[in-house]
C-alpha cells in the first residue's frame, strides 16, 4: 500500500471512530448529554485520536528509517568485489540499484548482480510497505478500540482532547529550538570533520583562499588553502559600505517620516518603502550586475578610475538600497516608542523641531537605534543573492573598494552548488563558513535584540 | 540675566536655529528622494530591458508538409512521423524555397539560423492538429531565432561594424527582405507563459519555474500556517512566564535574523544528506522555507492574538468555557485575519526566497514542468538567477521579464495582505 | 487620610492591631451570627490572596446566602474584586496570583487539585465591569454557554433557552426580532442585560456582578438594578459595587473591604445606619473613598 493510500485510510478509520464514539457517549447516557462530563463530540474526538496519533507515530518512524535498513541489507547482499570499491563509488552503486528497482535511468548498463540487487531492493520494498500496513491499521485499530472501551459518562474526554492539543500546540512552539539546534548540528557537524582535515587555525587566520584540492598531485594551481580572513575582510568591506549608503539614509528618513511628513506624504512614502523592501534579493542582484556595475566602470573609465565590473562598491551601493527600508522601519518603531512627554518637554522650552530631534529624540533612541543597525549589519553580512549576482569570485585581500573582492557567502553557494562529494575538504569548507556565518550573525543578533528589548522595556 | 536681555539673545540666535532647521529638514528629504529615486531606477531599469519579451518575432514561411521527408515508409501513422519525420528538413527547404538565390553551404547555414531550433516542433504539432495538411503547402507562422528577434526590437544595434557584430549583415539584409514582404511580425510571446526553461532563449519560459514555485509553495504553506498559528497560541495563551518560554521567544526572534543562506545549509545537510530526500524537490524547497517563514508568521500571529481584547476571554471564561474552547471559540477567529496577513507576508517572502533553494539544488537545469512535490523542479528566483547567468542578450530581456512576472505576484500578495488589514482591522 | 495612614500601618505589623486598638475589635465584632449562615450557598474561610510578593486579600472569611444579594463596597484597591474573582476561580488567568484558605461550594473546595474549573464556572457565573458581548450574533451570545455545556439536546430546547435567559434578563421584548444581529451593536445598557442573560443561560447557582453598572448612564444602571432585584428568586448573586447607593438599593447584606481586609459585614440597613466600626462609618459619610 502506498503511503498516501494509507494516511487516507487512517483517516477513515480514525472518522469511523469519532463517529462511533460520539455514538457510545450517547448510549452509556441514555441519550441525555448533560449526563455526560464531557460534550459526546469530545468523546468523538477522544476516540479518533487514539486510532490515529499512534498509528501515525509508526508510521513517520517507519518512513524515516525504512531506507537506510534496506539498503544495508542489500548492500550486505552484494558481492563482496562490488562490496569493496569504495564508499563513494558503492554510493552510485546503490543509486544505481535504487533507480534499477524504482524504473528509472542508470548510469551504467546493468550487470546481473545488479538487477538480483534491484529485485532484492524492490522486494524487500514491497515487504516493508505491506508490513507497515499490517502494523498501522492494527495499531489505529486497537487503539481506537480501547478508547471507545473507556468511554463512560465521568470520563472527562474534554480534559483528554485538550492536553493532546495543548501538547501540540507546545510542541508546535518548540520547533524553534530544534531548527535553532538543528542549525548549529548540521554545521558544527561538517565544521568538524573539515577541521581535522584542515587545521582550525589555518582557517581562521590564514590570509590565502583558494578551495581548488590538487586531485592529482602534479596539478597546478590548486593550492587548496582555506584562509578565512580575505573572505571577512571582502564581506566587511561590502557591508560597510552598504551601511554607510543605509544608515544615514533610512534613519533620516525615518526621522522625516515621523516626525515632519503630513498624513498624505506618509500615506504615499510608507507603501513606496515597503515596496523596496519586499523586492526579493535575486532582482536587486540582477539590478547591480546588469545596471550598477557597468555604470560604475564606465564612470570609473570616464575619470580615469580602475574600476572592476564586479567591485566591491556596486555589490555594497545596491545593498545599501536593499537595507534602506530595513533601517528606516526599525529605526521608525524605535522613534516612535519615545514618549511624546519627551516632546513636549523640549517644545515647552523653545526648542526648534531639528534641535528636539537631535537633542532628546535621538539620544533616548539611542540604543534602539544602535540596536537596529546592528541587525542591519548582520542582514548585510549574510546577504547571498547581490553578492553573489554582483561580487567577484577570486578572493583578494583588499580595501579597495573599486576592486572585486568576494564574501562568506557567494563561497559558500559556489563550494555547494554543482556537483559534490561529501567528504571532500570543498564541500566541507562550506559548512565551515556556515558555521563561521552562523556565529558571526548570531551574536550580532543577540546582542542586538538585547539592546532593543532592554529599550523598549524603558519605555513601557 | 534680565528678560529683556535674554529675549534679545535668544532672538540673535533665531536665524541660525532655522537655517539649521531647514538644513535638517532638508536631509530628510533628500533620504526620502534618494530611496524613491532607487525604487524608480530600478523599477525603469528591469521593465526597461523587460517590456520587449512579451514580444516575439514570426516569420512566415510557405511550408510544404512533403511526405517524402515526413513519412518516408509511406505508414501514414502519425506515432512514425513523430519519431521520423524530418521537420527541420521541411522549414529549411521552405527558407532555401523563399531565398532561392543562397547557394553557398556557409550562407545556408545562416540562412537555417534564421528560424528557432524549435521550429520542426511546431510543424510536428500543427500537423498532429490537423494530419490533412500533409502534401499541401501552406503558409505558416514559425518561432524566430532569439538573434533575429533581437535585431527586430533593436537591441542588436545595426550601426556597430559588421566584425562587432554578432548577426552579419548578409542576415539583416534577408530580414529587411522579410520585412518588406509581410513575413516577419512581432506577436504576443505565448512560449514566455507557457514553456519550461530551454538553452534556446526563443523557447524559454517560465512556466516550469511558476509550478515549482507554487508547489513549494504550497507545502510552506500547509506546513508553516498551522504550526505558526500553534505556537503563536501556546506563547500568546498557554506559556507560563519562565525561562522555557523565555528559550522559546529568544530562538524565534533570533532565527527571524538568520541569513537565509544557514537554512538552506540546514536543509542540505538534514534533508537531503541525513533523511535521504531527494535533491531539487519543492518537498524539500518547502521544508526549508517553512522553517525560515515560521518566525515571521508567529510573531505576525502573536501580535493577532494580542490585539483581541481581553474581555473576550473574560467573558468566554466567565461562563465556564474551558482555556481551549476560548481560544479556538472566540480569540482564534477574531485574531485569524491579522493571522492571514502575516501568513500572506511570509509567503510573499518564501516566494522571493533564492539562496537557500540554491543549497538544496533547486538551481538545476529542468526543462520538464514538474507534476508533484517530489519531481525535480526550480522556482521564480532561482530561474532568474540562471538566466541572468546567460550570457544571450535574449535572456537579459528574459530575465527581466521574469522579474516582472515576480514583483506582479509579489505586489498582488501584498496588496491583499494590506486589503485583508484594512477589512477586517478592527478598534476595540 | 490619617486612618488611612493608621491602618495600613496597623495591618503591616499584627501586634500593632491591639496597641492601635483601631483594627482589633473589628475581627471579633466580624463574629459568628452574621458570619456563618445557616443557609450558606458559599462559604469563604481564612482566604489569602497574593499578587507575587504582595498581599492582596487578608484572612477573609466570608458567607454567602442562598437567594440573597450580597454587596461588597470599600474604596478602590480595597480587593473587593480580587474577592469576587476567587470565587469562580477567575484568578486562575493570572499567572502569579496565589489563594490560600476554603472557598467551598456544596462541601467542596473549589480550590481543590481535583475541581475542573469548567463545571465550576458553569455553577457560579459571573458578569463583568464592562459589558463584554462576544463579536456574534444576540442568539449565539446567549446559546453558546448551553451549547459548550451541552445543556439542550436540539434546537427547540436551545431556543427556549435562549428565549427564557433574555425573558429573564428583561431583553426580550426589546430583541426578540433581531436575534441574528451582532450583539456588539446594542446599547451599552443592553449589551450588559444582555452578559447577564448570557451568564444566566447556563442556569448557575451564583451570579458574581464586578460593579455591572460602572460603564452605564444612570437609566441603564436603574433597569439593571431592577433586574438584579427580580433574579434574586432565582440566583444567589454577589456584586461589588463603587456606589454605596447601589449596594444600598440592591442588596440585603454588605461587606466593607478595606485594603485587603473584611472589616465589616451585616444586613445592609445595619451597615448604612449603625456601622459598628470606624473605618466603615468613615466610609459611608464620604469621609474618604
Amino acid at each position: 500500500m502506498q503511503t498516501s493510500t494509507l494516511i487516507i485510510v487512517l483517516l477513515l478509520l480514525s472518522s469511523a471512530l469519532y463517529y462511533l464514539g460520539r455514538q457510545r457517549s450517547l448510549t452509556v447516557a441514555n441519550g441525555e448529554a448533560r449526563k455526560l462530563h464531557s460534550l459526546p463530540s469530545y468523546y468523538g474526538y477522544y476516540a479518533a485520536l487514539w486510532c490515529l496519533l499512534p498509528a501515525l507515530a509508526i508510521l513517520a518512524i517507519w518512513n524515516g528509517f525504512e531506507t537506510k535498513v534496506i539498503t544495508t541489507l542489500v548492500v550486505n547482499g552484494l558481492p563482496d568485489a562490488v562490496r569493496n570499491v569504495g564508499d563513494a563509488k558503492l554510493g552510485l552503486i546503490v543509486n544505481d540499484i535504487r533507480n534499477l528497482a524504482t524504473g528509472g535511468m542508470t548510469s551504467v548498463d546493468p550487470d546481473p548482480a545488479m538487477i538480483a540487487a534491484a529485485k532484492h531492493y524492490a522486494d524487500l520494498r514491497g515487504i516493508s510497505h505491506a508490513a507497515l500496513a499490517v502494523v498501522a491499521l492494527v495499531i489505529a485499530s486497537i487503539g481506537g478500540f480501547f478508547a471507545w472501551r473507556h468511554i463512560a459518562t465521568g470520563h472527562r474526554a474534554r480534559n483528554k482532547v485538550e492536553s493532546i492539543v495543548k501538547g501540540f500546540l507546545l510542541s508546535s512552539s518548540t520547533l524553534a529550538i530544534f531548527t535553532t539546534v538543528g542549525i548549529v548540528l548540521s554545521v558544527l557537524f561538517e565544521a568538524v570533520r573539515f577541521f581535522n582535515q584542515i587545521p582550525i587555525t589555518d582557517f581562521l587566520f590564514g590570509l590565502q583562499w583558494s578551495p581548488q584540492m590538487a586531485i592529482r598531485a602534479d596539478q597546478v594551481g590548486s593550492s587548496g588553502a582555506f584562509g578565512v580572513i580575505p573572505l571577512f575582510v571582502g564581506t566587511m568591506l561590502i557591508s560597510l559600505i552598504a551601511m554607510v549608503v543605509a544608515a544615514p539614509t533610512g534613519l533620516m528618513a525615518a526621522i522625516y517620516l515621523s516626525e515632519y511628513a503630513n498624513r498624505k506624504v506618509r500615506a504615499v512614502v510608507k507603501p513606496m518603502m515597503e515596496i523596496l523592501a519586499g523586492i526579493p534579493t535575486v532582482v536587486y542582484g540582477f539590478f547591480a550586475a546588469l545596471t550598477v556595475a557597468p555604470f560604475l566602470r564606465d564612470t570609473g573609465g570616464i575619470l580615469g578610475l580602475d574600476v572592476s565590473s564586479e567591485s566591491a562598491l556596486a555589490a555594497g551601493l545596491v545593498m545599501g538600497i536593499m537595507i534602506i527600508p530595513f533601517v528606516s522601519s526599525l529605526s521608525d518603531d524605535v522613534i516612535n516608542a519615545v514618549p511624546q512627554a519627551m516632546r513636549d518637554g523640549a517644545y515647552g522650552l523653545g526648542a526648534t523641531r531639528s534641535e528636539t530631534i537631535r537633542n532628546v529624540i535621538i539620544p533616548a533612541a539611542l540604543p534602539g537605534i544602535v540596536g537596529g543597525m546592528l541587525l542591519a549589519v548582520s542582514r548585510a553580512i549574510g546577504e547571498t543573492m547581490i553578492v553573489v549576482m554582483a561580487a567577484g569570485l577570486s578572493a583578494n585581500l583588499t580595501a579597495n573598494p573599486l576592486e572585486a573582492v568576494t564574501t562568506v557567502t557567494v563561497q559558500i553557494v559556489t563550494l555547494l552548488v554543482g556537483d559534490q562529494e561529501f567528504d571532500s575538504p570543498k564541500t566541507l569548507a562550506a559548512f565551515a563558513l556556515g558555521l563561521s556565518l552562523f556565529v558571526t550573525t548570531l551574536i550580532l543578533n543577540v546582542v542586538a535584540l538585547h539592546v532593543v528589548r532592554k529599550y523598549r522595556e524603558q519605555y513601557e | 540675566m534680565s528678560n529683556q536681555e535674554s529675549m534679545n539673545r535668544v532672538r540673535a540666535g533665531l536665524a541660525r536655529r532655522y537655517a539649521a532647521e531647514r538644513r535638517f529638514r532638508m536631509y530628510g528629504v533628500i533620504a526620502i528622494l534618494l530611496s524613491l529615486a532607487f525604487l524608480l531606477m530600478l523599477f525603469v531599469s528591469i521593465i526597461g530591458n523587460g517590456y520587449t519579451a512579451f514580444q516575439q518575432t514570426y516569420i512566415k514561411l510557405d511550408v510544404n508538409f512533403d511526405p517524402a521527408m515526413l513519412d518516408p515508409t509511406g505508414s501514414g501513422d502519425m506515432k512514425i512521423i513523430n519519431r521520423t519525420g524530418d521537420f527541420q528538413g521541411v522549414i529549411k527547404q521552405a527558407l532555401r524555397d523563399a531565398f532561392p538565390g543562397v547557394t553557398k553551404r556557409g550562407d545556408k547555414r545562416n540562412l537555417y539560423g534564421l528560424v528557432s531550433g524549435g521550429a520542426g516542433f511546431e510543424l510536428r504539432d500543427r500537423l498532429h492538429a490537423d494530419p490533412g495538411l500533409m502534401g499541401r503547402t501552406v503558409s505558416i507562422w514559425v518561432t524566430a531565432d532569439a538573434e533575429i528577434d533581437m535585431v527586430v526590437k533593436g537591441h542588436i544595434d545595426r550601426e556597430v561594424p559588421e566584425d562587432d557584430r554578432r548577426v552579419k549583415d548578409q542576415t539583416i539584409a534577408w530580414i529587411d527582405a522579410l520585412v518588406a514582404e509581410d513575413r516577419l511580425e512581432k506577436r504576443f510571446n505565448i512560449t514566455f507563459f507557457t514553456a519550461g526553461d530551454s538553452r534556446n532563449p526563443e523557447q524559454a519560459g517560465i512556466w516550469g519555474a511558476a509550478v515549482g514555485s507554487v508547489y513549494t509553495l504550497i507545502v510552506t504553506l500547509v506546513l508553516s500556517f498551522p504550526i505558526g498559528v500553534a505556537a503563536a497560541i501556546y506563547l500568546e495563551e498557554f506559556a507560563p512566564t519562565n525561562r522555557f518560554t523565555d528559550f522559546i521567544e529568544v530562538n524565534i526572534n533570533n532565527l527571524a535574523a538568520v541569513p537565509s543562506i544557514v537554512f538552506g545549509l540546514l536543509g542540505l545537510a538534514v534533508f537531503i544528506n541525513f533523511f535521504g530526500m531527494p535533491r531539487s524537490a519543492p518537498m524539500v524547497g518547502g521544508l526549508v522555507l517553512t522553517l525560515m517563514t515560521l518566525p515571521t508568521i508567529i510573531i505576525a500571529s502573536r501580535a493577532a492574538l494580542k490585539s483581541v481584547p481581553p474581555s473576550i476571554r473574560e467573558a468566554a471564561l466567565g461562563i465556564g468555557a474551558s482555556k481551549m474552547q476560548m481560544v479556538f471559540h472566540h480569540v482564534l477567529p477574531l485574531a485569524m485575519p491579522g493571522m492571514l496577513t502575516g501568513a500572506i507576508i511570509g509567503m510573499a517572502q518564501a516566494l522571493g526566497e533564492t539562496a537557500p533553494l540554491l543549497m538544496i539544488g533547486m538551481v538545476a537545469f529542468i526543462v520538464d514542468i514538474p507534476g508533484g512535490v517530489f519531481d525535480p523542479s526550480t522556482v521564480l528566483p532561482v530561474q532568474i538567477y540562471l538566466w541572468a547567468d546567460s550570457p544571450e542578450r535574449a535572456f537579459v530581456e528574459r530575465t527581466s521579464a521574469a522579474i516582472m512576472v515576480l514583483l506582479a505576484f509579489l505586489v498582488t500578495m501584498n496588496a491583499l495582505a494590506v486589503l485583508l488589514r484594512k477589512r477586517f482591522e478592527k478598534r476595540w | 487620610m490619617e486612618i488611612a495612614m493608621n491602618t495600613s500601618e496597623a495591618v503591616m505589623s499584627p501586634e500593632s492591631t491591639i496597641e492601635n486598638g483601631v483594627l482589633a475589635p473589628v475581627r471579633d465584632a466580624v463574629g459568628t451570627p452574621l458570619l456563618a449562615r445557616e443557609d450558606a450557598r458559599m462559604t469563604c474561610r481564612n482566604v489569602n490572596v497574593y499578587y507575587g510578593e504582595k498581599h492582596a486579600i487578608h484572612d477573609v472569611s466570608l458567607d454567602i446566602g442562598k437567594n440573597e444579594v450580597i454587596a461588597m463596597i470599600g474604596p478602590s484597591g480595597c480587593g473587593k474584586s480580587t474577592f469576587l474573582r476567587c470565587l469562580n476561580r477567575m484568578n486562575d488567568t493570572i499567572d502569579i496570583c496565589r489563594v490560600q484558605g476554603q472557598i467551598r461550594i456544596d462541601d467542596q473546595d473549589i480550590y481543590d487539585k481535583s475541581v475542573d474549573v469548567v463545571p465550576l464556572r458553569a455553577q457560579v457565573g459571573m458578569v463583568f465591569q464592562k459589558p463584554n458581548p462576544f463579536p456574534k450574533s444576540i442568539y449565539d451570545n446567549i446559546a453558546y454557554g448551553p451549547r459548550i455545556h451541552g445543556l439542550s439536546n436540539n434546537r427547540t430546547d436551545l431556543d427556549e433557552i435562549v428565549q427564557g435567559s433574555l425573558q429573564k434578563a428583561g431583553l426580550w421584548e426589546e430583541v426578540k426580532d433581531r436575534l441574528d444581529q451582532p450583539g456588539t451593536g446594542l446599547s451599552g445598557g443592553q449589551q450588559q442585560r444582555l452578559c447577564i442573560a448570557r451568564a444566566i443561560a447556563v442556569s448557575p447557582e451564583v451570579i458574581l456582578m464586578d460593579e455591572p453598572c460602572s460603564a452605564l448612564d444612570p437609566i441603564a444602571t436603574a433597569r439593571i438594578e431592577e433586574l438584579i432585584d427580580e433574579l434574586r428568586s432565582n440566583f444567589t448573586i454577589a456584586i461589588v459595587t463603587h456606589s454605596m447607593q447601589q449596594a444600598a438599593r440592591v442588596s440585603q447584606r454588605t461587606a466593607y473591604f478595606h485594603l485587603g481586609d473584611l472589616v465589616e459585614v451585616g444586613p445592609t440597613e445595619e451597615i448604612f445606619t449603625n456601622p459598628s466600626h470606624k473605618l466603615t462609618e468613615d466610609y459611608i459619610t464620604g469621609r474618604f473613598g
